[in-house]
């Protein structure tokens, strides 16, 4: 009788099946529950504390839910806290000048990387795998003493200054920390390298035959780049901008360090508006306001990401 | 393929790295003046890592990064490991899409709606169940978990789509059980890449500024707070020296992975050849 279950193939299979299925819900659900408790519930905190109100108590917010006078559950919801986003400009300001420094700095990323990117899939091997651990090394050491090194060389008696002035090219320093010009260059600086890597992913993976083709057929350099290589390496493209560009709209230490009292981002404006004016339910509108704005990027980043796993 | 590059490109690349580097020689450099004043050169000295060396407060802040940049990487590898199976071979199932957004979302996130969102959650949490009482270790650890266990998963990812599925396909066929291609197959091929991710987990871990600042509570600074609070005021020698001490051994970890990285390669090339060779010479005879 048992000899005659185990052998037969249909109850086996269910088990193993069963089996399977169990323990793979397993693994699934460990980091998924992770996730939802410490990545996605955090969100849905700071939603329901952006609709709150501003109170000086200890948590300085109001509560969504208070027992009304009869005893009835009543739901108090503000949206003031995101009409005042609307009504002091100084968010508004805060928000474009971040999309605009984002965008300038990832175009200048791209710019810089591109050619660095193709250079370094033309390499012969060795050369290739030393210039890439020099493009990852600098990934690995700490971004915060990174931004430190440019305070250096930007301080107005800073490396650049004294070379300047000992050239003769200029007779006082010019201020370059605490500008915005070196908020950009702070950006450019620590983010390269994520412009890098996936550019350097896509034009590895082309087909040099087709260049050389268009070279056979005559095509200049240029239009070869321009209708060939450039439509194949736009994934990589789309990758490496926002890699660069959605963490840089919400940056904060960069513009801190670099940019002083100067710069006007949002990251900086949160970042004060919870840790010094300890106005939580503002704080918490402005994080959801720039979560919306970065979600349709994060989105197509997302579908590339998996689309690239997939692959 | 050809490898000649334009001049323009060559000039690209120098310029980039130029641009990479320079930077970080220059604090390198400055770590060993003597004088004050940062940018300006006061005669070679190491004071300042005696300096450093002598301050209690940096050697708390190290041992509390370290701390957590060692529990951080351990729990994010087993995690990220976990999901990185889950994505890429379970095929589907109930919540994949979320599962997928939540695993490369942390990617991207900036740092302050991360670390805000986790603090309002552990306060929220602490006010309903007491739990933590405290912020410092266990709710930085926590949040660097968090985002670590993305990156883990990502190349852990990568990984498994670029590893031939037929071993495990002839464990299964020979009648192991998924558990055991599991543990006897896919686990030890994934074994590079899960020292990857732990490496990267730990590194990231010990550079996380923001979302530490946010979740930490009074009395317990990481490193890179120390840092923070000692930089924003202006240029210190002492940090050039920490920065070098930093960036030495970082730089030294990564070239010592690669190198023995590029011996294997090149050990399985020799493989190849001999076996090659052997087989001509058997055809031989």
């Amino acid at each position: 009788m048992l000899s005659d279950i185990q052998n037969s193939p249909s109850f086996l299979q269910r088990f193993s099946r069963k089996l399977q299925a169990k323990w793979k819900s397993v693994v699934v659900a460990i980091p998924f529950f992770w996730l939802l408790l410490f990545f996605l519930i955090p969100f849905v905190i700071v939603f329901k504390i952006s609709l709150a109100e501003s109170l000086i108590a200890s948590p300085p917010f109001s509560s969504l839910l208070t027992w009304g006078e009869e005893g009835a559950l009543q739901i108090r919801i503000l949206t003031e806290n995101y009409a005042y986003l609307f009504e002091d400009d100084l968010y508004i300001r805060a928000y474009l000048n971040s999309v605009k420094v984002a965008f300038i700095s990832t175009v200048l990323c791209l710019l810089i990387g591109y050619p660095m990117a193709y250079g370094i899939v033309r390499a012969n091997p060795t050369r290739r795998k030393i210039l890439l651990i020099l493009i990852i090394l600098p990934f690995w050491t700490s971004f915060l003493l990174r931004v430190y090194s440019w305070m250096g060389i930007l301080a107005d008696q800073g490396t650049l200054n004294n070379l300047l002035i000992g050239l003769g090219l200029i007779d006082e320093p010019i201020r370059m920390l605490y500008t915005q010009f070196a908020v950009y260059l702070g950006i450019v600086y620590s983010y390269l390298p994520f412009m890098i890597l996936p550019l350097y992913a896509n034009i590895e993976k082309l087909d040099w035959s087709l260049l050389e083709a268009a070279a056979d057929l005559g095509a200049k350099p240029i239009a070869t780049f321009l209708t060939v290589t450039l439509p194949m390496t736009i994934p990589g493209i789309i990758a490496g901008s926002l890699l660069v560009f959605i963490p840089a709209t919400g940056e904060y230490v960069i513009p801190d360090l670099l940019g002083g009292g100067n710069s006007l981002m949002i990251g900086k404006v949160l970042y004060s508006e919870f840790n010094n004016n300890h106005d939580w339910p503002v704080a918490s509108a402005v994080a959801i306001a720039l979560l919306i704005l970065l979600v349709l990027p994060m989105m197509l980043y997302q579908r590339y990401q998996s689309k690239q796993t997939q692959a | 393929m050809n490898h000649k590059s334009s001049k323009y490109i060559i000039s690209m690349l120098c310029f980039g790295l130029a641009f990479l580097y320079i930077p970080i020689f220059l604090l390198i450099f400055y770590s060993f003046n003597h004088s004050k004043i940062v940018p300006l050169w006061g005669g070679f000295s190491t004071r300042w890592y005696t300096k450093l060396f002598e301050s209690p407060e940096v050697w708390e802040a190290v041992m509390l990064s370290l701390k957590i940049a060692l529990v951080n990487a351990t729990f994010a590898t087993l995690l990220g490991t976990l999901a990185g199976l889950a994505m890429v071979r379970f095929g589907r199932f109930k919540g994949r899409t979320l599962f997928s957004g939540m695993i490369s979302a942390p990617l991207v996130m900036p740092e302050v709606i991360t670390g805000i969102s986790l603090l309002l959650m552990f306060i929220t949490l602490s006010d309903f169940i007491g739990w933590p009482s405290e912020r410092g270790f266990t709710t930085i650890t926590i949040a660097h978990i968090t985002f670590s266990m993305a990156y883990v998963a990502v190349i852990i990812q990568s990984r498994l789509t670029g590893m031939n599925e037929s071993i495990e396909d002839a464990a299964r066929d020979l009648g192991a059980k998924p558990f055991r291609v599991l543990m006897d197959i896919t686990l030890p091929l994934l074994a590079p890449g899960m020292l990857a991710g732990w490496l990267l987990a730990f590194t990231l871990s010990l550079d996380d500024l923001v979302i530490a600042s946010f979740v930490t509570g009074p009395g317990s600074n990481t490193l890179p707070i120390l840092i923070y609070s000692r930089i924003k005021l202006g240029l210190r020698p002492d940090i050039n020296a920490l920065a070098t001490i930093i960036i030495m051994t970082v730089s030294l970890g990564v070239m010592l992975a690669a190198w023995i990285m590029w011996r294997q390669e090149k050990q399985q090339m020799k493989d190849r050849q001999m076996i090659q060779a052997d087989e001509i010479k058997m055809n031989n005879h």
